[in-house]
């Protein structure tokens, strides 16, 4: 397209016309329009912040519950978590969600391990991840007997 | 190097046969008229329709459809999601202007006896298309699970269990057991979301269709004459669609203002072991039937006096779907005055019950 020329010389690109004025205009509502629909629309979409049950101690099991060589998973807040007794007869406990793909781990008792079923991740009995995918270790949790209450809190 | 626009490679057409889709969008046109006006409004309820499936998407987000948590779950989206009191208002606005021009555009096509031959199958879907807007309201009326949603769907449902015969299925059916329960909750947030937009967006389409098959009716006139501007016509594309979306703009302004200087109330959470609460009345929409059962007598004759307004209602129901098959002379071109005088004394039938209720039902 060959570009016009007003008689004063200028190049029409940059001569104000009625006609680019009412352009921008329109395009300048329409787009006002659209972003105040998507913005409340995306405001919405978007899950407000609900405020996490952060209990800092639960009761995990009875001091009975669990013989050794075995484990229990039990609920941290809004998350599992896994007590285990050692062969050795003591109690451990760690966040239940695998590192590798947030799956819930199992306590194996034939390998004397924490398994997760997923892809076959294994943790020790520290919580170390040992063999398969996962990529840390589980997060770890302190254990103290209350009566013959087994209470678990996050270490902080 | 210069392309021509006409000479650009054009990925769709190279593949489809769009051809004559661009040439049916260039010469589809809308007459221009005295009456043009009353073109929008079908339009208008077709974009309400559009707000209500956005919006409704919208509020499928958090909504969870059981007695146990819909009423705390739309507490959540009017006090706790962000803009979530401006999405639910829209759509509790938007559904009553859909039912209102509805209404209105039901009307305008009676009184111009646009339903007349060959029109016939758009008035019937348009008129099955009303039934169904209803239906919407009387589920979607339900979903937040508080009193006066309670009630208003205990007396529906009864309502229709009163029907000879159907009834107490049809009860049976609607409620999902004896009592309006949460398995009612459940059913109709089904209704509502999946069944009856599936059956309306078919129907639309279908409605549409017809339409753009016929193009738009002209009004018939009382002399039987056609006047000289009946030639006159107005491009579909831009002029009228500009028109349409310049309403619609309009529109969105109106319900985003409705919804924020009135937001939809919520009201207290249905308890269905508590006494129903005074001046109970169902949507605006249904008060002239529900005023109409409040006040014929319990016994006409031998036959029960509910069960033969309801059975009148559906009767009419049935009349008006049929209309273009029963007025004779407006498929014939003459202009059908014992139809125009039934719409205007339905009309103010139901403007008169619809004012009874309110003025005499009662505090509200």
């Amino acid at each position: 397209m060959q570009e016009k020329s007003r008689s004063d010389g200028r190049p029409a690109a940059f001569a104000p016309t009625r006609r680019g004025f009412l352009g921008w205009l329109l395009g300048g509502g329409i787009t006002a329009l659209l972003g105040s629909i998507l913005y409340p629309v995306v405001r919405f979409i978007v899950p407000p912040k609900v405020a996490e049950s952060m209990e800092a101690s639960v009761v995990a099991a009875k001091a009975g519950d669990l013989t050794p060589n075995s484990g229990k998973t039990f609920k941290f807040g809004s998350r599992p978590g896994i007590l285990v007794r050692t062969p050795s007869g003591e109690y451990r406990a760690f966040s239940a969600i695998c590192t590798h793909l947030q799956c819930t781990v199992q306590y194996r008792e034939d390998q004397q391990s924490i398994w997760c079923a997923c892809h076959n991740g294994r943790f020790d009995l520290s919580g170390r991840n040992v063999a398969g995918p996962p990529p840390r270790p589980l997060e770890m949790y302190d254990v103290a007997m209350r009566g013959d209450e087994i209470v678990v809190s996050k270490r902080s | 190097m210069e392309i021509r626009p006409t000479e650009r490679p054009n990925w769709l057409a190279e593949r489809y046969d769009i051809a004559g889709w661009i040439h049916f969008l260039q010469k589809k046109a809308v007459p221009r008229h005295h009456a043009s006006v009353f073109y929008f409004l079908g339009g208008m309820t077709l974009f309400l329709f559009f707000v209500q499936v956005a919006t409704g998407i919208l509020l499928l987000l958090y909504y969870r459809p059981t007695a146990e948590a819909a009423f705390e779950s739309v507490q959540f989206i009017m006090t706790q999601v962000h803009f979530g009191w401006l999405i639910r208002s829209i759509h509790s606005w938007s559904a009553n202007l859909m039912v209102l021009f509805a209404f209105l555009h039901m009307f305008s096509v009676f009184f111009m006896k646009a339903y007349r031959k060959p029109r016939e199958m758009t008035w019937v879907s348009g008129t099955i298309l009303l039934v169904l807007t209803l239906c919407f309201g009387f589920s979607g009326y339900l979903l937040p699970w508080n009193t006066l949603a309670f009630f208003a769907t205990r007396v529906g449902t009864e309502i229709a269990g009163a029907l000879p015969f159907i009834g107490k299925h049809l009860l049976h059916l609607m409620r999902g057991g004896e009592d309006v329960t949460g398995a009612t909750l459940t059913r109709f947030f089904g209704f509502h979301v999946a069944v009856l937009p599936m059956i309306t967006t078919a129907l639309v389409l279908v409605h549409l269709l017809l339409v753009q098959i016929q193009g738009m009716s002209l009004p018939l006139r009382r002399d039987g004459s056609v006047p000289k501007e009946f030639g006159k016509r107005m491009p579909f594309f831009p002029n009228f669609l500009a028109r349409d979306a310049l309403a619609w703009v309009v529109t969105i302004g109106i319900l985003a203002a409705l919804a924020a200087i009135f937001p939809w109330e919520l009201g207290e959470k249905a308890d269905p072991y508590a006494s129903a609460p005074a001046g109970i009345r169902p949507e605006w929409y249904f008060v002239f039937m529900f005023e109409t059962l409040k006040l014929i007598p319990a016994k006409i004759g031998p036959i029960d006096g509910e069960i033969l307004g309801i059975l009148g209602f559906g009767a009419c129901g049935l009349l008006l779907v049929l209309v273009p098959f029963i007025d004779r002379s407006a498929n014939h071109g003459r202009w059908s005055l014992g139809f125009t005088i039934a719409g205007v004394i339905a009309l103010v039938y139901m403007a008169v019950m619809t004012a009874v209720s309110y003025l005499m039902g009662g505090p509200s």
